[in-house]
């Protein structure tokens, strides 16, 4: 079935209800599918009760656009949309703990620090955990540096993206709402834009 | 006013009477025993069957749902009793069977503490359920089953599992009545009708020189076959049906060409690749169907109808998508399309049509061999129902053979496990079918492995009295599996040879009366004593031990490969 092998980086962002087991029931599309979640991360949405999936994968257009229609075919999903890393804003947060005296006796580390705009966010007598943020490459590329210097800990958090073109929820919200189902409803957008979508 | 208490119990048969549920197929068990206690004090308004395994009784209710349109319930037990359905959920699932399960838990605090009979059925049936939820509070039961039972029968149908905690069955709580559900707010039951879509349809089916429909169960699940029927008459194109769109139009209709797929018939698999728009209705292209996908239909523009959004482009790009409820979409299409006479390009069928009966259909229903055929049983039956029983099969050749052969005069009338293949579906989904349609003859044609598979359920029949006409046709082997090493595994018959009891004793020791035919000559008034005998009823039909069935499309190949031999 997914033989394109033109594969990218898509970012997916998922509306859903507060509803426990709905992690899983996302995941497992993913899972049955064999393809691997690059990360993952869930947090509540701007509009209260209404929670907000940012899921990346590397796989192809045809892959995310099938998987993306299966998730939002799950009953508590109420819309599902992927994006490309050039649709997206997106930012990825990083802490260090570095051992104390490595900061205050090496010069170097503490110009490699300012480099990178690091900030401290815990200060102890042995050691501080920086805090930065960014893309992937940059966060890696200061953990890289730190290594020689005595880098002790080192954890990223999973992806958060906002969508260039997106308007927001709220408007969205009102629609589903409704008792009829709107105008907008989305499922066939894509069938709008065919020849930009399907490059098969 | 003072308001009316009731247990979680209560709450939840109440749940069903206000759903107009009339059948329940279940198994009591630790975990569910208030609700079958509630049930002792409920038995004038609720009829519940009691099956001999959990699988039998999800499949009984399918059975029950696929031939009354209504939803099938199913009550199981905690642990085991919920893991025993997890066949029956992912057949209904894959075959759009509306059916709300409950299932029995451990108490809210013994959760996740390893209790006895405690599984996490929830997380277990997650994939084979359009919904499911876990009720630890009783107070959530009529919301929840409200809900269960509206997105279990809505939009593209399938199962609901509802999962209830021992305490909250017990739980005394303030009832506010009972609210049916209409509407979840994250939930699209269908997709907005595009009128440019339904254009677009109408212009290429009026231009087309060669269109073909196939259609599929959405047919059926729409309560479209009227629709669907005008639909083409008006429009003069042939249709051609998948296995589970079978029986949404009557057999003898002059446009009606036969079915699709890897067993399917011989003109509308060749000229699948030869016509110019392809109208799928209410079916997904399944692999069975669709053979070798990079040669199916490629010359053909598509047209998509389906009520899944996720269903369009899945495996098949279509050039129009139809989105939508085809009870709404076939009237706009037929409103637009132009009144045709097609009778050339039907006649190309025809041709087909008569090679294929020269070749494979005559030989198997009218055989000069010896050995009696599946195919011969399922033409006599035909001739003494006239096509107006539900046949409800197992999985295997003589599921390919019925549903080839059998006649259906009206829509509701082949039961079979389509997506999934359950062996063992045929005996208890033949028992849910006739109480869902008590007026109805229903046979159940079974094979003697899959018939081994489930055999308990005969027990439910000995008890219930349900009137279930079983035909076996025992072959003495796992036929489609040794016809499969027959043609592509140079015979090696791999563990197919199978044993069986002696069925009609095996009937007997049940109290369901039986007979076993060995030679031609007593087969028609075997069936016909079958047929008209006061009950249930078991046939043993002894057919040709290596017969095989064709035409067939080899996995692998494209339709117009289709071998007739």
């Amino acid at each position: 079935m997914y033989h394109n092998t033109d594969k990218q980086e898509y970012t997916i962002t998922v509306y859903t209800e507060n509803q426990v087991g709905l992690l899983n029931r996302i995941a497992i599309i993913f899972s049955r599918r064999k393809i691997n979640v690059e990360s993952l991360n869930t947090s509540p949405s701007e509009v209260p009760g209404i929670h907000r999936f940012t899921i990346v994968v590397e796989e192809s257009r045809d892959v995310v656009l099938k998987v993306v229609r299966q998730i939002e075919k799950q009953v508590e999903v109420l819309k599902a949309y992927f994006n490309t890393n050039d649709e997206i804003v997106w930012q990825e947060l990083a802490l260090y703990k570095v051992l104390s005296e490595e900061i205050t006796e090496k010069v170097k580390v503490e110009r490699l620090l300012r480099e990178f705009g690091a900030r401290a966010v815990a200060i102890r007598k042995d050691f501080i955990v920086f805090e930065t943020t960014g893309h992937r490459e940059e966060t890696n590329k200061l953990m890289k540096a730190l290594e020689p210097y005595g880098l002790v800990e080192f954890v990223r958090s999973a992806r958060v993206a906002i969508i260039k073109e997106s308007a927001g929820f709220h408007e969205k919200l009102k629609d589903f709402e409704k008792r009829e189902p709107g105008e907008d409803v989305t499922e066939n957008e894509y069938l709008g834009k065919r020849e930009a979508v399907f490059t098969m | 006013m003072e308001q009316k208490q009731l247990t979680g119990s209560q709450a939840v048969l109440e749940a069903c009477i206000a759903e107009g549920v009339d059948t329940i197929f279940g198994y009591p068990g630790g975990a569910i025993m208030p609700i079958y206690d509630a049930l002792y004090d409920y038995k004038e308004k609720l009829n519940h069957v009691l099956v001999r395994h959990e699988q039998g009784g999800i499949h009984a209710g399918q059975g029950y749902a696929r031939s009354s349109g209504k939803v099938g319930v199913v009550f199981a037990t905690s642990g085991p009793g919920a893991t025993n359905l997890v066949t029956g959920l992912a057949d209904a699932m894959i075959d759009s069977t509306p059916l709300v399960c409950i299932t029995g838990q451990v108490f809210a605090h013994l959760l996740g503490t390893d209790a006895f009979q405690e599984t996490d059925v929830i997380n277990i049936t997650m994939p084979v359920t359009k919904w499911n939820y876990q009720i630890t509070d009783a107070e959530e039961i009529p919301a929840v089953l409200a809900k269960a039972f509206y997105l279990a029968r809505s939009g593209r149908p399938g199962p609901v599992l509802i999962d209830i905690s021992k305490n909250a069955q017990f739980q005394l709580f303030d009832y506010p009545g009972y609210t049916p559900c209409n509407h979840v707010r994250s939930y699209r039951p269908k997709p907005v009708i595009r009128k440019e879509y339904i254009d677009e349809a109408v212009a290429l089916i009026n231009n087309a020189k060669k269109p073909l429909v196939v259609f599929g169960q959405g047919v059926i699940l729409g309560k479209a076959e009227k629709e669907f029927k005008k639909f083409i008459e008006k429009s003069g194109m042939p249709a051609a049906w998948t296995i589970l769109g079978l029986s949404a139009l009557p057999t003898d209709h002059p446009q009606n060409v036969g079915m699709v797929g890897m067993h399917g018939n011989y003109g509308p698999n060749v000229l699948t690749n030869d016509c110019d728009v392809l109208i799928a209705i209410g079916m997904r292209f399944d692999d069975r169907v669709t053979g070798r996908l990079d040669k199916y239909a490629k010359q053909a523009k598509i047209i998509h109808l389906d009520i899944d959004p996720s269903e369009i482009d899945k495996n098949v790009k279509a050039d129009v998508g139809v989105w939508g409820d085809c009870k709404e979409t076939l009237p706009l299409l037929t409103l637009g399309i132009e009144q045709k006479d097609r009778s050339e390009w039907l006649a190309v069928f025809a041709q087909y049509a008569k090679e294929e009966y020269e070749q494979c259909i005559q030989p198997e229903m009218y055989p000069t061999s010896n050995e009696m055929t599946m195919a011969e049983a399922i033409r006599v039956a035909n001739e003494i129902t006239e096509g107006n029983a539900i046949m409800v099969t197992d999985v295997g050749q003589h599921q390919m053979v019925t549903c080839r052969y059998a006649k259906f005069n009206q829509t509701r009338s082949n039961v079979t496990s389509g997506g999934l293949g359950t062996m063992g579906f045929g005996l208890p989904a033949a028992i849910g079918a006739k109480f869902g349609a008590q007026d109805r003859t229903v046979i159940a044609v079974i094979g003697d492995g899959g018939f081994q598979m489930t055999l308990q359920e005969l027990g439910t029949i000995m008890q219930t009295g349900v009137d279930v006409k079983i035909m076996i046709l025992n072959n003495q082997f796992l036929g489609m599996v040794r016809q499969w090493q027959d043609l592509f595994m140079d015979k090696r018959y791999s563990f197919v040879d199978i044993q069986s009891p002696d069925y009609v004793m095996l009937a007997k020791s049940y109290g369901i009366a039986g007979a076993k035919v060995e030679h031609r000559k007593d087969l028609e008034s075997a069936v016909k004593t079958m047929l008209e005998y006061k009950g249930s009823y078991l046939l043993e039909v002894m057919v040709g031990k290596e017969n095989n069935v064709f035409p067939m499309v080899p996995q692998g190949c494209s339709v117009s490969e289709i071998r007739l031999k």
